[in-house]
C-alpha cells in the first residue's frame, strides 16, 4: 500500500510559539509510517477573523488554506480548534460559490485533529515516547463539542507504561481561553481559568495534558500567576512523541 | 427595561469584585448543572424527544403568522379577548387600559419576563394601579427597590440566604429569620392579602397552545394558579414566537423544559388554562385577555437568526455557560443573561445597544450541547459579531488591527517575518523568567494571568534549518 501522504497544518500559535510541538507531530505521524509534507506558504486557518465577524477575511484565508492543502490525501493539525474550524466551518463559508464549497467540503472530509487522526484512521497501536509520571487531560472545546475527541488522546496516552492518568473534575469545561475572548474580556477569561486550575491542582497530577495550545498558554499562564511553579503544561503531542 | 449592556465589561469587574455574588454564583451553579444532568437520565431517549422539540418549534415558527391566527380564533371562541402589541410601549398601554375599564387598583402578578421587557410595573406605577409580584424570586427584588432580576426563571438567584433574612426583617419589620420555610412563610402571609384584594391578575405564559387556544404555565410556587384563578380579570402576556400548535405537541416539550431548566422531571404545578369562567364553575376570572407581543420577534422570522425563535425559555445555556458562571446575570445589562441573552439582547434591544455581549462568550459550545430545541448559540453569537462589523460597530483599532493582520496573513513572506520578530520580542520581553507579567501588546491577557514565553525561533525557521541538515531526520 502506498504510503499515506499528509499535510501537516502546523497552526499559527505552535509556529509562533511551540515549535517543538509541531515537531511532534511531525514525529508521531512519520512514525506511524506517513509521509508528511508541511507546506511552506502556510499560515493561519482565518479563525480568528471568522470569530471576530471579519467574514471577508476569513473566507480569503480559508480560500488560501484550501489551495495549499487540498493536494494531500489527510490534513492533520495538532490543534481540535484549527480542525474544527476546518471540518466544521470551512463548508458554510462559501454558499454563494458552489465550486469552493465543493473544495471546502472534500477538504474538510480529510482534515484531522492529531490524536484523532492516529486513532480512527491510521489505528496506531504503539507510540514513540515514554513519559513518567502522572497527567490530567484537559478537554478543550472545540476538539470534545466539535469533532468528539475524548477517548482518542486518553486511548493514545494508555499506550505509555509510565503515564498515569488522574482525571480532574469537570475536565470539559472551557478553560476561559476563547480566542480573541481572552484579550478582549482578560478579568473574566483569567477568572474562568482560575477555576480550571483550581481543578488541575485538585487532581494531584504533576502535569496538565491537552490539545490544543491556545488553551494550554492560558492554562499555564493562570498556574504560574497563581504561583504554581511545578505543575507541566504539556502539548499531547509532545507527550506521545517522547519530547516531554 | 432600561438597556446597561453597554456597560458589560465594568458590570462584569463589579460581579467579579463582590465575593459575596461570587459566592452565591458557585453555590447555583453546581445545582443547576447538576440537577439537570440527573434529570435526564430517567427521560428514555432524550435525543429523539430533543428531535421532536426542534420539529415543533419549527413548524410553529416558519409559518408563524398562520398559527398566531389560528390560537387567536380559538382563544376568542373560549370567551378570551386577544390584543396585539408592537412593543413594550403598547403593552403598558393596553394593560392600563384593559385595569382602568375593570376599575383595578391592584395587580398581582405570576412571572413574566416580558413584562420585564416592557417595564410594565413602572408604567402601572404611573397610572396609579399596584403591581405586586407574587413569584418569590420576584417578590424578593421588588422589595429590594425594584432590583432587576438575574436569571429568567430563578431571578434572585444572585441573593444568598442571608441577604433575603435581611432584606425582609427590614421591609417586613419582623424579627429576622435565616430558616428557608420561616421566611417562606413569612412572604406566603404577606402575599397572601394582595392575592385576595387583587383585582386583576398577570401572567406570562410557557406556551400558547393552538389547538385549543390555551396558556399553558410552569410554575413551582402555585402562585401562577393564585393569579390566573382569583382575581376577576387575568391578562396574559407573552411572545408571538410562544405558540405550539397541539396538547400532544406540549407534552413533548414539557418533557424537556423543566428538565432542562431546573433539574425537575415535572414543575411543581403545571396549568393548562382555557377560557373565562363558565357559569357552573366556581373558580377562574370573568375575564382574559391574551397580549401577544412583537417587541422585535417578526423581524427575526426568517431571518439569520430564525432559529432564535425556537427558545423555550428553559435558562440552561446560561447555567452552562462559563462566562454566566462567574459574573451572574446583572453583568449583561438587560432582560435575558447569558447566551440566549447575548443574541436576544441585540436582536430586541438594538445590536448599537450591545456591542460586547456577542463578544462575551468563549464560543465553548457548551450552551449549544445542553440547548433542548437545539438553538445553534455560538454560530449566532458570531453571525452578530458578523453584523457589528459590516455596520462598523466595532472598535476602529480593532478592525484595524484584524484588517491588517488578515491581510498579513495572506501573505507568507511576509507573515513569516513577523512571525520571527513577534517569537523573538515576545522571547526577549520575558527575559530569563519564562514569561511575561505583563504585556502591553495585550494588556487584558496579563491583568489576571501571565503570557508564557515561547521558544524563540518559529518552526518555519526551525522546519527550514532542519531540512539543511544533511543527515536525515529520522536518525534523530
Amino acid at each position: 500500500m502506498a504510503r499515506v501522504r499528509v499535510g501537516l497544518f502546523v497552526t499559527c500559535l505552535v509556529d509562533l510559539m511551540r515549535p517543538r510541538i509541531g515537531f511532534a507531530a511531525l514525529k508521531l505521524l512519520e512514525t506511524a509510517g506517513c509521509e508528511v509534507i508541511v507546506p511552506d506558504t502556510q499560515t493561519c486557518c482565518g479563525q480568528p477573523a471568522w470569530n471576530s465577524g471579519d467574514a471577508p477575511g476569513a473566507v480569503a484565508l480559508a480560500k488560501k488554506t484550501i489551495a495549499e492543502f487540498e493536494g494531500f490525501d489527510y490534513v492533520v493539525a495538532p490543534s481540535g480548534s484549527c480542525g474544527d474550524h476546518i471540518r466544521t466551518e470551512y463548508p458554510g463559508m462559501f454558499a454563494a460559490e458552489p465550486d469552493w464549497r465543493d473544495r471546502a467540503t472534500a477538504l474538510a472530509s480529510r482534515t484531522y485533529e492529531l490524536t484523532d487522526f492516529l486513532v480512527t484512521v491510521l489505528k496506531v497501536d504503539s507510540v514513540p515516547g515514554d513519559y513518567e509520571g502522572t497527567v490530567t487531560y484537559h478537554d478543550s472545546c472545540a476538539g470534545l463539542r466539535g469533532l468528539g475527541i475524548k477517548q482518542q488522546p486518553r486511548a493514545l496516552l494508555a499506550r505509555m507504561k509510565g503515564v498515569q492518568l488522574k482525571e480532574m473534575n469537570a475536565c470539559e469545561e472551557c478553560c476561559g481561553f476563547g480566542g480573541t475572548f481572552s484579550v478582549k474580556f482578560g478579568e473574566v477569561s483569567a477568572a474562568i481559568a482560575g477555576r480550571k486550575c483550581d481543578n488541575i491542582l485538585a487532581s494531584g497530577a504533576q502535569a496538565v495534558v491537552g490539545g490544543d495550545l491556545g488553551c494550554l498558554l492560558n492554562i499555564e499562564g493562570k498556574l504560574r500567576r497563581m504561583g504554581d511553579e511545578t505543575t507541566r503544561v504539556l502539548h499531547v503531542a509532545e507527550v506521545l512523541a517522547g519530547d516531554a | 427595561m432600561e438597556i446597561k449592556s453597554m456597560r458589560f465589561k465594568a458590570n462584569a469587574s463589579a460581579s467579579l469584585a463582590d465575593m459575596v455574588l461570587q459566592g452565591n454564583l458557585k453555590n447555583a451553579k453546581g445545582k443547576f448543572v447538576t440537577k439537570r444532568a440527573e434529570s435526564l437520565k430517567d427521560l428514555d431517549d432524550f435525543e429523539g424527544t430533543r428531535d421532536a422539540a426542534v420539529a415543533i418549534r419549527n413548524r410553529v415558527i416558519d409559518n408563524l403568522d398562520l398559527w398566531l391566527e389560528r390560537f387567536e380564533q380559538k382563544a376568542l371562541d373560549t370567551g378570551a379577548k386577544v390584543l396585539w402589541a408592537r412593543d413594550g410601549a403598547e403593552v403598558c398601554r393596553l394593560v392600563t387600559e384593559i385595569a382602568k375599564s375593570h376599575g383595578v387598583t391592584k395587580v398581582a402578578k405570576s412571572k413574566s419576563m416580558l413584562s420585564e421587557e416592557a417595564g410594565l410595573n413602572q408604567a402601572l406605577e404611573a397610572a396609579g394601579i399596584q403591581p405586586v409580584e407574587t413569584d418569590l424570586g420576584e417578590y424578593i427584588l421588588q422589595v429590594d427597590n425594584n432590583e432587576p432580576p438575574s436569571h429568567i426563571i430563578a431571578p434572585a438567584v444572585h441573593k444568598s440566604l442571608n441577604d433575603v433574612a435581611d432584606l425582609f426583617h427590614k421591609v417586613h419589620g419582623t424579627p429576622r429569620k435565616t430558616e428557608i420555610a420561616a421566611l417562606t412563610r413569612e412572604a406566603r402571609e404577606v402575599l397572601r392579602s394582595h392575592f385576595l384584594s387583587a383585582e386583576m391578575g398577570l401572567s406570562g405564559g410557557n406556551f400558547l397552545v393552538a389547538e385549543t387556544g390555551s396558556v399553558a404555565l410552569v410554575t413551582n410556587e402555585g402562585n401562577g394558579r393564585m393569579v390566573t384563578t382569583m382575581p376577576r380579570v387575568h391578562v396574559v402576556i407573552t411572545g408571538i414566537e410562544k405558540v405550539i400548535p397541539t396538547l400532544e405537541d406540549l407534552a413533548t416539550v414539557m418533557r424537556l423544559l423543566p428538565r432542562s431548566a431546573t433539574g425537575q422531571s415535572i414543575p411543581n404545578y403545571f396549568s393548562i388554562l382555557t377560557g373565562v369562567k363558565k357559569p357552573e364553575e366556581r373558580d377562574g376570572p370573568e375575564h382574559l385577555y391574551f397580549i401577544l407581543v412583537d417587541s422585535g420577534r417578526a423581524d427575526v422570522v426568517g431571518g439569520d437568526f430564525h432559529a432564535m425563535l425556537r427558545c423555550i425559555r428553559c435558562g440552561a445555556c446560561m447555567n452552562h455557560c462559563p462566562v454566566y458562571q462567574t459574573i451572574g446575570g446583572h453583568a449583561y445589562g438587560w432582560v435575558y443573561p447569558g447566551p440566549m441573552g447575548s443574541v436576544l439582547t441585540p436582536l430586541y434591544a438594538g445590536i448599537e445597544n450591545s456591542i460586547d455581549l456577542p463578544h462575551a462568550a468563549t464560543l465553548c459550545n457548551q450552551c449549544g450541547v445542553v440547548c433542548p430545541v437545539k438553538i445553534p448559540l455560538p454560530a449566532l453569537l458570531r453571525k452578530l459579531r458578523e453584523k457589528q462589523t459590516e455596520r462598523g460597530l466595532r472598535p476602529l483599532a480593532e478592525r484595524i488591527g484584524l484588517r491588517l493582520w488578515a491581510w498579513a496573513a495572506q501573505r507568507p513572506k511576509l507573515y513569516a517575518l513577523g512571525a520571527r520578530i513577534g517569537a523573538r520580542y515576545l522571547k526577549w520581553l520575558a527575559g530569563d523568567s519564562n514569561r511575561i507579567r505583563r504585556l502591553a501588546l495585550a494588556p487584558e491577557w496579563t491583568l489576571g494571568r501571565d503570557f508564557p514565553a515561547p521558544q524563540g525561533k518559529t518552526f518555519r525557521e526551525l522546519y527550514a534549518a532542519r531540512r539543511r541538515e544533511p543527515e536525515p531526520r529520522k536518525t534523530r
